[in-house]
């Protein structure tokens, strides 16, 4: 895992001060992290605190780092075609740790009849290919605050 | 290949040319940009003239076909004595789907066979692993055991169709079963054709599917290297791959310099492991990418084959000529497709197959316009082999060989491209090989700073991408997509479950054991032990988790 700002206790800090801290996820087994590693960067180049949690994590493993990192939203980035599977899944863990709050958003190969469901199942936005990074940028900033 | 006077005539008057002719209507009509560049943003000239290119000696520097250093094609008769292998990379859902996919794939015309193996396989992880959830069959076909891959080449003649598979950290476990398979089958070993992927350390540096780390995954690629010198003589031992190092980002120059610095890392490893470089070289091949940018993506097929031999013959001091050689595969490059109206990637897809074949490759897959929304269509896998079909018997582009050979633009990018990559080869030599230069981030890191470098150019309008910043409509999704039904991962975790109940337990635990053991002697072969596992249907997880055991796991440094 790697941090931008380093890593730490991030709930002792004061909150209200503090930078928006955004966990860009990869989970699953595919390795394409080409986009997850732009937006990660385009993010950080902004002003976002961003956490990367690196290839291959559990759904598991993805909340538990955004427990510990205490972190805002949650970007995951799919090209597997397990995102009917992995979206909810995040989320259900999300709720199990009274942290339905994360705004939990995400992109990749998702085809667009896909998109009405992921949406009903509390993902907050889904982006496709071809997708400005300032878009992405745009909606961060607008979107998502420290969580009280 | 010039003479000196008349070229030093020829720059005056093209300077003249300059002067007098153009500068006067670029006083009135500007050219449409400040800087023209490649894809890969290498910038490039109005016009090339001879005396533009540097020092290019026809003989040292392109020879004839079939003869070093290769420049022009690796034989000498090229598409005239045989066209390109067809070979469409297809996998998907259960080892029946994809067997007849192939079947179809066959049925159409293609000449040879290219495996696309679902996620949870490429991780050496069985179906019914926890980490597999959701994933079974998505990406590509499932296998897990032996039952799975006499499904997937049932009916399929392993002596007349050449197999190559995409597989990487467990490809010693696969290629294990894929032997068995043959020897079910009544095919010698010594029959067999085909590649496995097998290139780790393009894994470590872009496509990460890996399992285990650096070194014992170099051990284990040696192993396969003395097997098959030995017993599978016609097998494809490693497929050098370029692919994936582009799609994840990089520029032309790094594509072609790390995949010849990883070949030069093979080379060493076998060379170490006490093989003469003549006994594994001629069985090494390529793999590269045929991204948008035409002339470059043919300046870098031309002057990666004049580099390997060169490398060969020169650093290497391989005496055979096969050793010389570098023969590759090419894929169209996936990153290149649009969701945006999805039928122009049937345009994009031609292009880039044009620039693989005046490039000489050996073999060539093209991809779906669907592959951007999900795994080809029946349909558009056949737009795509057509495609190839149409440059193939229509277009005339195989009458003749090396069409472009000669041409001042192409011939003075081929040695940039030549001198560029082997700058970044001295580099990776100073950091002490492709090993170590992966263990400090170094081509990684490369090649996330072009692709995040491209994105912006992107984004700014600077490199435009018609449909996605030019030329934009508003649509729905309009074609129709493959679906992978739900009931796949069920029925694959049944399979499994039943292949291990019905199996002979004691000599699978056994097999299991054995494969252990010598794992923790390194001048053991695992090869013949993985035969052996395979043939008693332990299955690939359970193989890979042997190994997992005294190999460790590599996992992802997670650099941005």
């Amino acid at each position: 895992m790697a941090t931008a700002k380093g890593k730490g206790s991030a709930a002792a800090t004061k909150r209200a001060a503090r930078k928006v801290r955004i966990l860009v996820g990869k989970p699953g087994l595919d390795g394409h992290d080409r986009g997850a590693k732009i937006i990660a960067r385009a993010l950080r180049d902004a002003g976002v605190e961003v956490i990367y949690t690196g290839l291959h994590q559990t759904p598991e493993m993805i909340v538990n780092t955004a427990a510990q990192e205490d972190v805002d939203g949650i970007g995951l980035s799919i090209l597997s075609g397990a995102h009917n599977y992995l979206f909810p899944k995040v989320m259900e863990l999300l709720r199990e740790k009274k942290m339905g709050d994360v705004v939990l958003f995400g992109g990749g190969i998702i085809p667009d009849d896909d998109i009405p469901k992921l949406l009903k199942k509390g993902v907050d936005r889904v982006f496709t290919p071809g997708t400005r990074i300032q878009e992405i940028v745009e909606y961060v900033n607008a979107r998502i605050q420290p969580r009280k | 290949m010039y003479d000196r006077k008349r070229l030093a005539d020829l720059a005056e008057r093209r300077k003249k040319w300059k002067d007098e002719r153009l500068a006067p209507l670029l006083a009135k009509s500007p050219e449409r940009r400040k800087r023209f560049s490649t894809v890969s943003d290498e910038e490039i000239l109005a016009l090339y003239t001879p005396d533009t290119l540097s020092n290019l000696e026809y003989d040292e520097d392109l020879g004839f076909p079939g003869e070093y250093p290769y420049t022009r094609g690796v034989q000498s008769s090229m598409y005239r004595g045989r066209l390109w292998t067809m070979r469409q990379f297809a996998g998907y859902g259960s080892a029946e789907d994809t067997n007849a996919r192939f079947k179809f794939l066959l049925s159409q015309g293609q000449t040879g066979l290219s495996t696309a193996f679902h996620f949870p396989t490429l991780m050496g992880y069985d179906s019914d692993s926890p980490r597999a959830k959701g994933e079974v069959g998505m990406c590509g076909v499932a296998v897990d055991s032996l039952r799975d891959m006499e499904i997937l080449f049932d009916g399929i003649p392993l002596d007349k169709v050449t197999t190559s598979m995409t597989i990487n950290g467990p490809a010693a476990m696969v290629f294990a079963m894929y032997l068995a398979v043959a020897e079910r089958q009544g095919v010698p070993f010594r029959k067999l054709g085909g590649t496995i992927q097998n290139d780790i350390l393009k894994e470590y540096i872009a496509q990460h599917s890996w399992i285990f780390p650096p070194e014992p995954s170099m051990r284990i690629i040696t192993d396969i290297l003395a097997y098959c010198s030995d017993k599978v003589p016609k097998w494809n031992t490693i497929s050098i791959s370029g692919y994936h190092i582009r799609e994840a980002g990089s520029t032309a120059v790094q594509e072609l310099a790390f995949t010849i610095a990883d070949g030069i890392a093979y080379v060493q490893a076998g060379i170490g492991a006490g093989i003469p470089v003549d006994r594994f070289a001629p069985r090494l091949s390529f793999f590269f990418n045929a991204h948008m940018d035409f002339f470059e993506e043919i300046a870098k097929y031309r002057a990666a084959r004049r580099m390997w031999a060169r490398i060969m013959r020169e650093r290497f001091q391989a005496k055979d000529e096969n050793s010389w050689k570098l023969r590759f595969h090419t894929q169209t490059a996936g990153c290149t497709l649009t969701a945006q109206q999805p039928m122009n990637n049937v345009v994009r897809v031609a292009i880039q197959a044009l620039a693989g074949v005046l490039g000489g490759t050996q073999s060539l897959h093209t991809n779906s316009m669907d592959e951007t929304l999900a795994l080809p269509t029946e349909q558009s896998a056949m737009v795509a082999l057509r495609t190839q079909q149409v440059l193939a018997e229509e277009s005339g582009v195989a009458n003749t060989v090396d069409p472009l050979g000669g041409s001042f633009f192409v011939e003075q990018m081929t040695n940039e491209m030549e001198e560029k990559a082997m700058e970044y080869i001295r580099r990776i030599d100073e950091m002490g090989g492709m090993v170590a230069a992966i263990k400090r981030g170094y081509p990684q890191r490369e090649i996330a700073d072009a692709a995040y470098h491209y994105q912006r150019l992107v984004d700014a309008g600077e490199k435009r991408v018609v449909g996605v910043n030019a030329y934009q409509v508003d649509e729905e999704q309009s074609i129709p997509l493959l679906r992978i039904d739900d009931g796949v991962e069920r029925r694959q975790v049944a399979r499994t479950r039943d292949v291990r109940r019905k199996r002979n337990a004691r000599k699978a635990q056994a097999c299991i054991n054995a494969l252990r053991d010598a794992s923790l002697a390194p001048d053991v072969n695992l090869m013949p032990l993985l035969v052996d596992a395979a043939r008693e249907y332990v299955t690939l997880g359970e193989m890979c988790d042997a190994l997992r055991e005294t190999m460790g796991v590599y996992t992802d440094p997670a650099m941005f």
